[in-house]
């Protein structure tokens, strides 16, 4: 089978018993879920506050700079806000994921196969796809909003803090972004990132399945993870970017 | 006599790729049977045809009388346990958690009653104090024996061990081939174990196949003793000879 087709065929397969879960929920398998999502969202909270800190105080400090000039650097707040809610929230979230959870997912469920772990699961009548990824992509797609949210936050929080040091007061920062923003592009972008959670999840979980039985076996299958991750996230974002410019949205 | 497991002028192998042809025997409810053969003779590619893992390249492989399909697979997993050749314990649980995955996953049993099953399969391997620990704190040797014990889980008809010795000390892999002949004593168990320790062959096989390389096939099939004296393949009786036994 080629590369392609054995990646379709798995992703097939996660369809079907995606599927088979929702008819029968007490097949999924709760605890690798739990810790799954806990090991994605709690303990990548504080990178991704970070990293969306960062990134608010550098384009809110950029962009003041150059505004200032005409006297327009309150607009700044809603340029941030715009920017964070739609694009740079989900897309930096689904970065930080994959390196992290991706990168995981791949490594645990490549050192299984070189163990014969995955071939002890099919020998006992269970799926692999079903038994180890279904609870991973759940837990990356579900912990994606949560870690956007809290990105975007703190990117408000940095971008604050930039016009606090120009003279803009908070209040009047604030008052900006809540009416640059809506309710409907915060859930665009939160939208957004549970797409970009179940593909990074699913395409690192792919990527330990397809682990050569070879020493550099899982270390290729990590970095085919992460790559592999961002590089369909920023494809899938610049799609919806067109089809939501087609559509008006 | 029943046949556990029936190949019919079978062809080992990978995709188009043949590694063994025309492989004829069949396993009897009860026996230790081993597939025996140098390295890189096809003796995994053929237990992998046996447990379902890959389709077979010509021939009819039957376990249980079935032959393995989309449709006959659940239920034919279910007659067969295997012990991999590093154990492939689920190294996120326990012992006692892995032994009981099988008894979660396809018993009727109720929650205590797969414990104490488990806890009761643990004790007949002799690792009941391990039930607790994680398969990263155990030896090579308890961990097969916990594997043993999972592949046992939900009674199957037939187990299958890879390389039971490989990595073992002497002792310790003589305490496995006891365990072994235990298990089918008590427990009535059929074996079919893929190994080159000659050792372990003449303690417990009551039947070996013998696999040529250099053939691309099954040369011999008979009891160890045999084969190593009266069978009429010249290779077959060098390579059981070389056991130091003979
Ligand atoms: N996944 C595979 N794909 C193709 N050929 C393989 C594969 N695994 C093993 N082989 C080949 O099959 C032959 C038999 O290997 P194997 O059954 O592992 O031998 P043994 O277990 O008797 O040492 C070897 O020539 C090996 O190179
Ligand atoms: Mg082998």
């Amino acid at each position: 089978m080629s590369a392609f087709g054995e990646r379709m065929s798995y992703l097939g397969e996660a369809v079907a018993s995606a599927m088979s879960v929702a008819i029968h929920p007490r097949r999924f398998r709760f605890g690798d879920f739990a810790l799954a999502f806990q090991r994605a969202a709690c303990d990548g909270l504080p990178v991704c506050m970070g990293m969306g800190f960062l990134l608010g105080l550098i384009l809110a400090f950029e962009s003041a700079v150059s505004l200032r000039t005409f006297g327009l650097h309150s607009y700044v707040a809603a340029l941030l806000a715009i920017g964070l809610f739609r694009e740079l929230g989900p897309i930096i979230t689904a970065i930080v994921l994959a390196g992290r959870s991706g990168s995981a997912f791949a490594a645990e469920i490549g050192a299984m196969k070189t163990d014969d772990e995955l071939d002890a699961l099919s020998t006992m009548g269970l799926a692999p796809v079903g038994f180890l990824v279904m609870p991973r992509v759940a837990a990356a797609a579900l912990a994606m909003p949560v870690l956007t949210i809290f990105a975007e936050l703190s990117g408000l929080v940095g971008g604050a803090l930039v016009l606090a040091a120009m003279d803009v007061p908070p209040v009047v920062f604030w008052s900006n972004v809540v009416s640059a923003s809506s309710a409907f592009i915060i859930a665009l972008g939160l939208a957004k990132s549970v797409l970009f959670g179940a593909m990074v999840g699913l395409i690192g979980c792919i990527a330990g399945l397809r682990t050569r039985m070879s020493a550099d076996g899982v270390g290729v299958s990590t970095t085919a993870a992460v790559v592999g991750g961002i590089v369909s996230v920023a494809v899938a974002d610049g799609v919806i970017a067109v089809l939501c410019h087609v559509w008006n949205i | 006599m029943e046949h556990i497991v029936e190949l019919e002028h079978v062809d080992a192998g990978y995709g188009g790729k043949t590694v063994l042809s025309d492989v004829s025997f069949s396993v009897e409810r009860g026996e230790i049977f081993a597939l025996l053969g140098g390295s890189g003779c096809g003796k995994s590619t053929l237990m992998k045809h046996m447990i379902g893992l890959n389709p077979v390249l010509a021939g009819r492989l039957t376990v249980a009388g079935e032959e393995w399909s989309a449709a006959s697979r659940a239920r034919l997993c279910r007659r067969i346990g295997v012990m991999y050749q590093s154990g492939a314990l689920f190294g996120s649980m326990t012992c006692l958690g892995n032994v009981m995955l099988p008894l979660e996953e396809f018993s009727p049993l109720s929650r205590r009653e797969r414990r104490a099953k488990a806890m009761e399969l643990l004790a007949s391997v002799g690792l009941e104090d391990a039930a607790g620990k994680m398969p990263a704190e155990i030896s090579g040797g308890m961990k097969k024996r916990v594997a043993i014990a999972r592949a046992m889980a939900l009674d199957p008809d037939v187990v299958f061990l890879d390389e039971p010795g490989a990595g073992l000390d002497p002792l310790t892999s003589s305490a496995l081939d006891e365990l072994v002949l235990r298990l089918r004593e008590e427990r009535g168990m059929t074996f079919i174990m893929v190994t080159h320790e000659l050792d372990s062959i003449f303690a417990t096989a009551d039947r070996c196949a013998v696999f040529d390389a250099a053939r691309r096939s099954m040369v011999a099939l008979g009891a160890p003793r045999w084969l190593a004296d009266e069978c009429e393949d010249e290779f077959t009786r060098m390579f059981l000879r070389r056991g130091g036994r003979a």
